[in-house]
C-alpha cells in the first residue's frame, strides 16, 4: 500500500522570502545593457538641445566620416515607419503626428534627431558632437498655466516627478534577415503590447517579432509605453544587418523618458455646517508635455473617477484641459492619476474641517461611505468592491495615540512648537481593469504545465518585474497542488515564450494575473484528479498534499507519477487529451478598491523650517495578504515615493524649457537615509472580485503618503494661519510662511 | 554620459607623477567631482595620473606637534582615525557629514580641498582650523595658509603641475571647543549653509574664536566680524546671537534653485550660532 503521508506546509499568507532577490542583490540578473551578441553595433542619438526650434538644416559629413562610424540616419532618412502611438482614443482628443526622429520641428530638450552607429560606443559617442545642425530657437512654453486664463480658486499642485527606475531604458535590436525575425531586448513592463505596437510601427509581421523584457530594473509607469528608441533601434537592425544596442544615459533618462503627475488643480468643495460633504468640484490642467505618449491623456480622467475618494457624495463635477508645453510628455508614474486626486480631496476635507472647526478624523469618519453601501456605485461611474473605511482609520488613530497626541500638541503650541499631525484616508483603483474600461484589453493571462518529472512551470502574460510575483505565484501555484516552492519556476517577459499578456500596472499583476494563474491551476488540477482516478482505479479520490488518494483504500499516486503517466498517455481517461497543461485567460469583472489611513507626526524646526517626520503609520487595506513581507516592501516603496514627491523632488524647467533639475546632483531622490521608520499595519477586507480575494498593494503607499504629509505640516503652522502648501515642501518655503506670518 | 577619449596612468613614485603632471597631465584622486565632469563633457583631460596609486601619499600621523594628513587620505580614513577623533574632532565630524558612503570611501581630503567646491564642507573645517596646505611641483614644494588657498569657486592657489601633498592642522588644548554644522542640499549631500566653529574659553570668557564657513558665497572664508565679536565675551546666548548675527556680513550669498541669497543668509547665522553654543557645549 502507498504511503498516504500528506504534506501539510502551505504558503500562502506567510513571509516568504522573494525567490527573485539572490540574482538581484548578487548582482547576476541580465538587465538588457547586460545583453551581448557578437557583431553587435552600438546607437547614440543626436537630442535637440532647445525646447523649440525649427530646424534649417542637418550636416552628417563628418560624423559619417568619423573613425569606427557604420552610419548615420537623420529624420528624413527614415521611411516607413508608423509614429510613436497615443493609445487613447477620446472625441476632440488632438494628438500630433509623433515621428521617432523629428524632421523639421523640435518641440523639447531632448528631442531626437539623428542616430549614430559605429562598432563602439564611446566612437558613435564623439561622433555624435560632429553633427551639425542649423536650429531657428523659437519661443518655449514650459508652463502650463501661461498658455491659459486664470481662475481663482483652491489651486493644488502635483508637481512634474522623474520616474527615476534604476535601471535607465535600453534596447538590444537582432535583425535575422534571413528568417525575417526581429529580436527585440527592451526594458519594459508590456512586452506583448510592445510587440504588436513595434511591429506595427515598423511594418513587420507581429510573428516575426519577439519582444524580451529581461531583468527590468524598475518600471514604474516609466516603462509601461511605447518609445521611439524601440523602433528606432529594431529600425537601424533591420537596416544595417546587424545586431544593435542602445542605453539610454541618465541624462537621457531625465530629458526623454516620460515624467509623471504635472497637474495644476483647481478644487472646490460644498458641505453642509454639520461636516456632510454635499459635492467636490474640479478643473484639472494636465501638462501634456510636447505629445500624447501611449496613456497620456488616461491619467487626469484616473483622477477623475477617483474624485469621490472614499466619500458618500453623488455629486461631482470635472473639466480636464490639457496643455502642450515644450517639455518631455508626462504620463503613467506610480499612481498615475490617483496620488494626484487624492491629495486635492485629502486637502480639500482637511481645509473644509479648518473651516468647520471640525476635527479632521472626525469629518472623515462622519463622511465614508460605510460598510453596509457595498457595493457602492459612485458618481463617477465606478462601483467600489468591497470597504470597510472606518476600521483603518480607527487603528490608525489608536497605533498613533491621536488623542495624547493632539494634547501634546495643544502644549507644543503653547511654548511657540510647531508640531503637526496629518490624516489622510485614500481609496484606490486597482487590478485595471475589466476590458471594456481599459484601452488594451484588461485581461490577464496564465499558463501552467506540469512537466513529465512533476515539476511546475507557470507562464505569467503579466510581465512582473521585481514586485515579487515570481515568489506569490509559486506561492499560490504550491498550496494548490500540494508541491513545494522549489519545483515551481515562473516565466515572464518573453513573448516567444509566454502567451499573450497585457503587463504589470496599475497594481494588476497579482488580482488579473494571479487570478488567472489560479483558474488554470483549477483546469490542471481537475485533469490531475482525472488522471488519479484513472490510475487509482476508483471514482472517490481526493488531491491533496501533492497526492491523489483514494478515500476508501488510502492508495495513492504521486503528482510525478501522474504526471509521467499523462505524458507517456499509455491509457487515458475517457474524452481526456495526454499531457498536463492548462492556459487561461481571465476577464475581471470589476476593478478593486483598496483603502487606508496614513499618520504623519512632524515636528518643525522653527529657525530653519527642516520638517521632521517623528511618526509614520500607515494601515493599508489590500484585501488577503499573499505574502506580508512582499506586501510591506510594496508599502515602503511606495511611501519612499510619496515623500519623495511631498518633500523633495521636483521636475523644474526655466522659461526656456530646459530641465534645470537634471541630473541626480540636483533631482532629490529619497534615499535610505532620509527615510523614516514607516510602522505598517492593515486591515483585511477580501475583494469579492477575483477568487483569491486580493486588491492590490503597488501604489497604495505613494497615493496615501502625499496628502498625509502635508496636512501634517499645514496643521503644524495653522495657527500661523496657513491653509494650503505647494508640494515639494522645502524648507525654504516653510521658513518664508514663518518669517512672513510670524 | 561617455567621457571623451583619454591617458590614464598609475605612477609608481611621486616624482612620476610630478614629472607627468609637469607635461600637461592632470591628477585624478577618488574621481568623485572629476569623473561626472568628464562624463557630462564638461571636463575633457587628455592624460589622468591617478594620485591614488601612490600608497605612502594616504598617511595620518602626527608629528611636531601638529597633525598630518595625506592627500589621498579617504574622507572614510578621516572619519574613522582614532588619532583625529582624539586630536582634531572637527575634521573628523566634518568627514563624516560629507555626501553618502560611497563618496566617503571614493573621496578625498586633496581632491576635494583642490577642487574647492563652494558648497564643499572640508573648507569650513580648514578655515576654522587655519588649516596649512603643502603644495608640490616637479621643482620646488610651498605652504599656503587657507585664507590664501582658497581662491574663488574651484580656483585655488594651486599653480598648473602642482599638486596638494599634505594638509596640515594644528593641535588644540582641552580648553577647545569644535563643532560642524550644515544644511544638506537633499540631493547632492553638499552644503547649503555649512558652518564650523573652533573656540577656547579662558576663566569663562572666550579668549580665541574661529569661524569657517562654506555654502554661503564663492569660496569658503572665515568669519573674522563674529570672529572679533566674540573674543572676550563670556557666551551668553545674547553675546553667541550677536556674534552669529555678523557671519554673512559684507558677503554676496549665492542663490540657485535649492536656496535664495536670504534664507542662505539666514541659514548662515542660524548655523553659526548653533555651531557655536555646540562648540563651547564640548569644552571639558
Ligand atoms: C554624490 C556625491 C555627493 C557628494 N557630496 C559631498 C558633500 O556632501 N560634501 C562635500 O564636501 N563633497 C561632496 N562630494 C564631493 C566629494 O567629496 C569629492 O570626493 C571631492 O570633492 C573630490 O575629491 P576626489 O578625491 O574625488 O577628487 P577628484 O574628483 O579625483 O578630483 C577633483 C579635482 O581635484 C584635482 N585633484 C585631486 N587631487 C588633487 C591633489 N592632491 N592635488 C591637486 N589636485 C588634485 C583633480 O585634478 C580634479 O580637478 C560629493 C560627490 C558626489 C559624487
Amino acid at each position: 500500500m502507498a504511503t498516504t503521508t500528506v504534506k501539510t506546509e502551505t504558503f500562502v499568507g506567510k513571509r516568504i522570502r522573494r525567490r527573485e532577490d539572490p540574482r538581484l542583490i548578487t548582482g547576476t540578473a541580465t538587465y538588457v545593457e547586460d545583453v551581448q551578441m557578437p557583431g553587435m553595433h552600438y546607437a547614440v542619438i543626436l537630442r535637440s538641445p532647445h525646447a523649440a526650434a525649427r530646424i534649417r538644416s542637418i550636416d552628417t559629413k563628418q560624423a559619417v566620416a568619423a573613425p569606427g562610424v557604420v552610419c548615420v540616419f537623420t529624420g528624413k532618412d527614415i521611411k516607413g515607419v508608423g509614429a510613436v502611438p497615443c493609445g487613447i482614443a477620446m472625441p476632440d482628443l488632438r494628438v500630433p503626428p509623433h515621428t521617432i526622429l523629428a524632421t523639421d520641428r523640435v518641440y523639447f530638450v531632448g528631442h531626437p534627431i539623428a542616430v549614430v552607429v559605429a562598432r563602439d560606443r564611446y566612437l558613435a559617442r564623439d561622433a555624435a558632437d560632429l553633427i551639425e545642425v542649423d536650429y531657428q530657437v523659437l519661443p518655449a512654453v514650459a508652463d502650463p498655466e501661461k498658455a491659459l486664463a486664470k481662475v481663482v480658486k483652491q489651486r493644488i499642485v502635483s508637481q512634474r516627478l522623474v520616474p527615476m527606475a534604476m535601471e535607465t531604458r535600453g534596447v538590444v535590436a537582432e535583425w535575422h534577415g534571413a528568417d525575417r525575425q526581429l529580436n527585440l531586448y527592451t526594458s519594459t513592463q508590456i512586452p506583448h503590447l510592445v510587440r504588436t505596437l513595434v511591429a506595427g510601427m515598423l511594418g513587420l509581421e507581429e510573428n516575426r517579432m519577439r519582444v524580451i523584457a529581461p531583468e527590468v530594473g524598475g518600471g514604474f509607469g516609466s516603462k509601461l509605453n511605447v518609445y521611439a528608441e524601440e523602433a528606432l533601434t529594431g529600425y537601424v537592425s533591420m537596416k544595417i544587418q546587424k545586431p544593435v544596442k542602445w542605453i539610454e544615459s541618465r541624462r537621457e533618462n531625465f530629458t526623454c523618458t516620460i515624467h509623471g503627475r504635472g497637474h495644476v488643480d483647481f478644487y472646490e468643495i460644498a458641505a453642509k455646517r454639520d461636516g456632510t460633504i454635499l459635492g467636490i468640484k474640479l478643473k484639472l490642467i494636465q501638462d501634456v508635455g510636447a505629445y500624447h505618449q501611449l496613456l497620456t491623456p488616461l491619467i487626469p480622467q484616473l483622477s477623475v473617477l477617483m474624485m469621490p475618494g472614499l466619500y458618500n457624495t453623488q455629486n461631482i463635477r470635472a473639466d480636464i484641459v490639457g496643455v502642450f508645453t515644450n517639455c518631455v510628455p508626462t504620463d503613467a508614474y506610480r499612481g498615475a492619476g490617483r496620488p494626484e486626486a487624492t491629495h486635492g480631496i485629502e486637502r480639500m476635507v482637511d481645509m473644509l474641517a479648518a473651516e468647520l472647526q471640525m476635527d479632521p478624523a472626525e469629518i472623515r469618519l462622519k463622511n465614508f461611505v460605510t460598510k453596509d453601501k457595498f457595493p457602492y456605485p459612485t458618481a463617477t461611474g465606478l462601483v467600489y468592491d468591497s470597504g470597510d473605511y472606518a476600521t483603518p482609520l480607527k487603528k490608525a488613530l489608536d497605533l498613533v495615540g491621536y488623542h495624547k497626541l493632539r494634547q501634546e500638541q495643544a502644549d507644543a503650541r503653547k511654548q511657540s512648537k510647531y508640531m503637526g499631525i496629518g490624516i489622510s484616508t485614500y481609496g484606490e483603483i486597482c487590478a485595471i481593469g475589466p476590458s471594456p474600461a481599459t484601452p488594451a484589453g484588461g485581461w490577464e493571462s496564465a499558463t501552467v504545465k506540469i512537466e513529465p518529472s512533476g515539476k511546475v512551470t507557470i507562464m505569467t502574460g503579466a510581465c512582473p518585474h521585481g514586485q515579487g510575483e515570481e515568489t506569490t505565484f509559486a506561492q499560490i501555484a504550491a498550496d494548490e497542488l500540494g508541491v513545494g516552492l522549489d519545483d515551481i519556476l515562473v516565466l515572464r517577459g518573453d513573448t516567444a515564450v509566454v502567451q499573450y499578456g497585457i503587463g504589470t500596472f496599475g497594481s494588476r499583476a497579482t488580482a488579473v494575473g494571479g487570478s488567472a494563474l489560479y483558474y488554470a491551476l483549477q483546469d490542471l488540477k481537475a485533469k490531475i484528479k482525472k488522471f488519479g482516478a484513472m490510475l487509482l482505479e476508483s471514482e472517490d479520490v481526493t488531491l491533496t498534499g501533492g497526492k491523489v488518494i483514494c478515500n476508501k483504500t488510502g492508495n495513492s499516486k504521486s503528482l510525478q507519477e501522474i504526471a509521467g503517466a499523462t505524458y507517456r498517455a499509455l491509457k487515458l481517461p475517457p474524452n481526456t487529451e495526454p499531457g498536463l497543461m492548462a492556459t487561461r485567460f481571465w476577464e475581471p469583472p470589476n476593478f478593486t478598491f483598496p483603502f487606508g489611513a496614513h499618520i504623519v507626526v512632524t515636528d518643525i524646526d522653527g529657525e530653519t523650517g527642516q520638517i521632521k517626520i517623528r511618526r509614520y503609520v500607515a494601515v493599508d487595506d489590500c484585501g488577503n495578504i499573499l505574502n506580508p513581507l512582499i506586501v510591506d516592501g510594496q508599502v515602503h516603496g511606495g511611501v519612499a515615493q510619496g515623500l519623495g514627491q511631498a518633500l523633495w523632488e521636483q521636475a523644474v524647467y526655466d522659461d526656456n524649457g530646459q530641465l534645470i533639475t537634471g541630473e541626480l546632483m540636483d533631482y532629490a531622490v529619497p534615499r535610505s537615509h532620509m527615510m523614516p521608520w514607516i510602522e505598517s499595519h492593515h486591515t483585511c477586507t477580501p475583494s469579492p472580485v477575483n477568487p483569491l480575494g486580493v486588491k492590490g498593494v503597488g501604489e497604495a503607499g505613494t497615493i496615501g503618503c502625499s496628502p498625509a504629509v502635508v496636512n501634517s505640516v499645514v496643521d503644524a503652522l495653522s495657527p500661523l494661519g496657513v491653509r494650503h502648501i505647494d508640494m515639494p515642501l522645502t524648507p525654504e518655503k516653510i521658513w518664508k510662511l514663518l518669517a512672513t506670518k510670524n | 554620459m561617455i567621457a571623451q577619449k583619454f591617458e590614464y596612468t598609475a605612477p609608481k613614485s611621486l616624482d612620476e607623477a610630478l614629472h607627468l603632471l609637469a607635461s600637461g597631465a592632470k591628477p585624478i584622486a577618488g574621481g568623485m567631482s572629476l569623473i561626472p565632469m568628464m562624463k557630462l563633457r564638461l571636463a575633457a583631460p587628455e592624460h589622468l595620473v591617478d594620485l591614488r596609486a601612490l600608497k605612502d601619499l594616504s598617511y595620518i600621523r602626527e608629528a611636531g606637534g601638529q597633525l598630518h594628513i595625506g592627500a589621498t587620505a579617504s574622507h572614510y580614513d578621516v572619519e574613522s582615525s582614532a588619532l583625529l577623533r582624539q586630536k582634531c574632532p572637527l575634521l573628523t565630524e566634518t568627514a563624516a557629514a560629507i555626501g553618502d558612503v560611497q563618496v566617503r570611501n571614493m573621496g578625498t581630503i586633496g581632491g576635494s580641498v583642490a577642487h574647492a567646491d563652494p558648497a564643499a564642507d572640508y573648507p569650513a573645517a580648514l578655515q576654522a582650523l587655519e588649516a596649512k596646505f603643502v603644495l608640490q611641483g616637479a621643482k620646488s614644494e610651498r605652504v599656503v595658509g587657507a585664507t590664501d588657498f582658497f581662491v574663488d569657486a574651484f580656483t585655488t592657489a594651486l599653480e598648473p603641475g602642482e599638486i596638494l601633498r599634505e594638509v596640515i592642522v594644528p593641535i588644540d588644548d582641552a580648553r577647545t571647543g569644535t563643532s560642524y554644522q550644515k544644511m544638506a542640499q537633499p540631493a547632492s549631500g553638499f552644503a547649503i549653509v555649512g558652518v564650523a566653529a573652533r573656540v577656547r574659553q579662558n576663566a569663562g570668557k572666550i579668549s580665541f574664536a574661529r569661524l569657517g564657513i562654506t555654502g554661503l558665497s564663492n569660496r569658503a572664508y572665515r568669519a573674522s566680524a563674529s570672529e572679533k565679536a566674540l573674543e572676550g565675551k563670556s557666551s551668553t546666548p545674547a553675546d553667541i546671537q550677536s556674534a552669529a548675527a555678523l557671519v554673512a556680513q559684507g558677503i554676496d550669498a549665492n542663490s540657485d534653485l535649492h536656496a535664495s541669497a536670504d534664507y542662505r543668509r539666514h541659514l548662515a547665522v542660524v548655523h553659526a550660532s548653533r555651531a557655536l553654543k555646540t562648540a563651547l557645549s564640548r569644552i571639558a
